[in-house]
């Protein structure tokens, strides 16, 4: 019998992962200068097809592979057309996201009810010996764990190399970039793409290991609620990793106060609470960066670039 | 040798008629794929789009019927969108619409006299919306919080709420289960013309449309929304009190979306039920950007995209193809109209690299 405290700090964390994985991956497009509306609708391509491929297959780790590869395909949609074709990136990845809702319904309708394998979890020896933090940090499905290395990684990859340097370059001043000899729309492009990718791979978490299955619009926001944890983040990857784990919080006090019976806070208010409390996160942050005038965005992001001549 | 996009000064004026039917096309083409994907035969998946939505008199008064909150929801996100203000919130702002009407139908039609019940739930429906929007125009206004992320949680906190209504305090004591209120009273009932579904509503949102354009074509107030939209810098310079305009665009652009709420409610269902939250407010912003913010070209393209949601349900009936196929196809389009866009704006030039 697990007590409550472990059960709340277990689910935040499994509940937080596709938002982190679509948090990071929007946090290097952004950081290019991609502003990419369009997670949403690269969480669900990701979630179907990774689900489709394992209902196809039985192979989990296809699936995975095959999710993040939609994923940043649909990237490149908007990278073409935010990149190349310099339209409105907010109409784009709105349009990205929409025609990804649409699509995923369509296609996904077959699939409604099916039931695959899934990621099991998975005890990782032998760091789940580990007093409490082993039970709350690892013993998860495996999908999991490759984010403990993501945040740090992506930390060090933005401030600590030269990649880092140079897509940061990007995203703040193109021009400048441009002129010592960096490849601005490609780099954008790889960006671009990476956040697809993640965005898909979270999508893959969705329906392969949290909610096994293939629901519409099963990502419920959570695309959404990654656009936000990147400006609550100021496009950090470790304050990310804070933000998607309070979000996993918020979730994880939901399903405590319904599994536990508790209902002093009804239902109604409690599935609200996710998506209040990104309200209410956004305004606290932007209210305090203002007042420490501290502008996080980077300078350049939904700007195209045009080289003058 | 390299293949560059160049912005050209003057837009290309030739392309401008026949981009839109090409755009069209090449996601028509796209949508064939995707039925042939499915194992539908293409061509007839698009006779039987056509024949849903043109085939009779019936099915055509069908397509108003659905264009109509699609004309509502249109108008809100491109009011919007006129000063780059990004509502992405219309489908809760519908919701509360719908909320607040419904209330005033079923709790207080017996202290409205009757010829003031339609003009009160319509006045009902516009409140509860422009409520809904005017939380995310206040944030953005005066706390600079990001309008779309705030105006697109509402619509979850508004579906959950709507949710609990019709399941807990609101739901229909005689309902057997059915997720919904009790019927409005008939005083509460818009009207229908010519026997078909086809309701006040539509008369609301050709009237929103020309209000809107009235109001951008010939006021001060559209003036300045113009002026923000196109130039913030100028409008600074102008003084034009940029934060209350904010403000108050996505009051009345929630509200808008509210009357789409409301005229849904009480035009087609005649209660509060699943149902309300179907996507209409999404549609909108794929509806204003097509209609390139006009309200004139927003009416027609809700006809056209009502016409196409209409055709989708057909084949989902006569040919068991999902009818999520009409969102699909509605974003292709919004993509290869965007797209088209490049060639009136840019021109392909071959440079040496010398050059």
């Amino acid at each position: 019998m697990e007590s409550g405290a472990l059960f709340v700090a277990k689910i935040s964390i499994t509940s937080s992962m596709a938002v982190l994985y679509a948090t990071i991956g929007e946090i290097f497009a952004e950081r290019s200068g991609v502003l990419n509306l369009g997670v949403e609708g690269m969480m669900l391509m990701g979630a179907l097809s990774g689900f489709a491929t394992v209902h196809a297959t039985h192979s989990l780790w296809l699936g995975v592979g095959v999710a993040m590869a939609i994923g940043g395909v649909f990237a490149l949609i908007h990278g073409f057309f935010a990149i190349t074709l310099k339209v409105n990136q907010v109409v784009s990845g709105l349009a990205l996201t929409l025609f990804g809702i649409g699509l995923s319904d369509f296609l996904g309708r077959p699939l409604i009810g099916k039931v695959s394998v899934k990621f099991e979890p998975v005890s990782l020896y032998p760091l789940y010996k580990i007093p409490v933090l082993g039970d709350v940090f690892f013993s998860h499905s495996l999908l999991v764990y490759p984010a403990y290395l993501l945040v740090p990684a992506a930390y060090l990859f933005l401030y600590r190399t030269r990649y880092g340097l140079e897509l940061r370059s990007v995203g703040e001043n193109p021009s400048a970039a441009d002129t010592v000899g960096i490849a601005v729309a490609r780099l954008r492009y790889c960006y671009t793409f990476l956040g697809g990718v993640l965005a898909g791979l979270g999508g893959a978490y969705l329906s392969l290991a949290y909610t096994p299955g293939w629901k519409e619009q099963m990502t419920g926001g959570q695309g959404w609620i990654a656009i936000a944890l990147v400006i609550f983040a100021m496009w950090d990857p470790l304050r990310a990793a804070g933000g998607a784990i309070l979000f996993g919080f918020i979730n994880a006090f939901q399903f405590y106060c319904q599994a536990a019976g508790i209902t002093v806070v009804p239902g109604y208010i409690l599935r609200m609470l996710p998506y209040l409390f990104t309200i209410g996160v956004l305004v606290i942050i932007t209210r305090w960066e203002a007042a420490r005038k501290r502008v996080g965005a980077p300078s350049a992001l939904g700007i195209a670039f045009e080289r003058e001549e | 040798m390299r293949v560059v996009l160049k912005r050209r000064l003057k837009p290309l004026a030739w392309p401008r008629h026949f981009l839109t039917p090409v755009s069209v096309f090449m996601a028509l083409m796209l949508g064939a794929l995707l039925f042939f994907w499915v194992g539908a035969n293409p061509l007839r998946a698009y006779v039987e789009i056509f024949k849903g939505a043109f085939g009779s008199f019936y099915n055509f008064s069908e397509v108003l019927v659905r264009g109509t909150p699609l004309i509502l929801c249109g108008l809100s996100v491109g009011l919007a969108g006129k000063m780059l203000i990004w509502n992405i919130g219309a489908e809760g702002q519908l919701v509360m619409g719908g909320i607040c009407g419904a209330g005033v139908a079923l709790f207080l039609s017996s202290h409205i006299p009757t010829f003031m019940m339609i003009p009160t739930m319509l006045v009902a429906g516009f409140l509860g919306g422009a409520l809904w929007g005017f939380i995310p125009g206040f944030l953005r206004a005066k706390l600079q919080v990001n309008e779309i992320i705030t105006s697109l949680m509402l619509n979850y906190v508004a579906i959950f709420w709507l949710e609990h209504l019709y399941f807990g305090p609101w739901r229909d004591p005689a309902g057997r289960g059915f997720p919904g209120t009790a019927m409005f009273p008939e005083v509460a009932w818009f009207p229908r013309f010519f026997g078909t579904r086809v309701h006040l509503g539509l008369l609301v949102g050709l009237g929103a449309a020309l209000v809107v354009w009235f109001v951008l074509a010939y006021t001060r107030w559209g003036f300045e929304i113009k002026v923000v939209g196109a130039n913030l810098r100028a409008a600074q310079y102008a003084r034009i009190d940029i934060l209350r305009n904010i403000l108050w665009v996505m009051v009345i652009s929630g509200g808008l979306a509210g009357l789409a709420g409301i005229c849904e409610t009480a035009g087609i269902h005649y209660r509060l039920q699943q149902g309300l939250a179907s996507g209409n407010g999404y549609v909108g912003i794929i509806v204003a950007w097509l209609g390139k913010l006009r309200p004139a070209s927003i009416v027609v393209i809700s006809i056209l995209l009502g016409a196409l949601m209409v055709g989708g349900d057909q084949v989902q009936i006569t040919m068991h193809v999902p009818s999520a196929i009409s969102l699909a196809l509605e974003g292709a389009i919004l993509f290869f109209v965007l797209g088209g866009q490049i060639f009136q704006d840019y021109e392909l030039r071959i440079q040496s690299e010398a050059g």
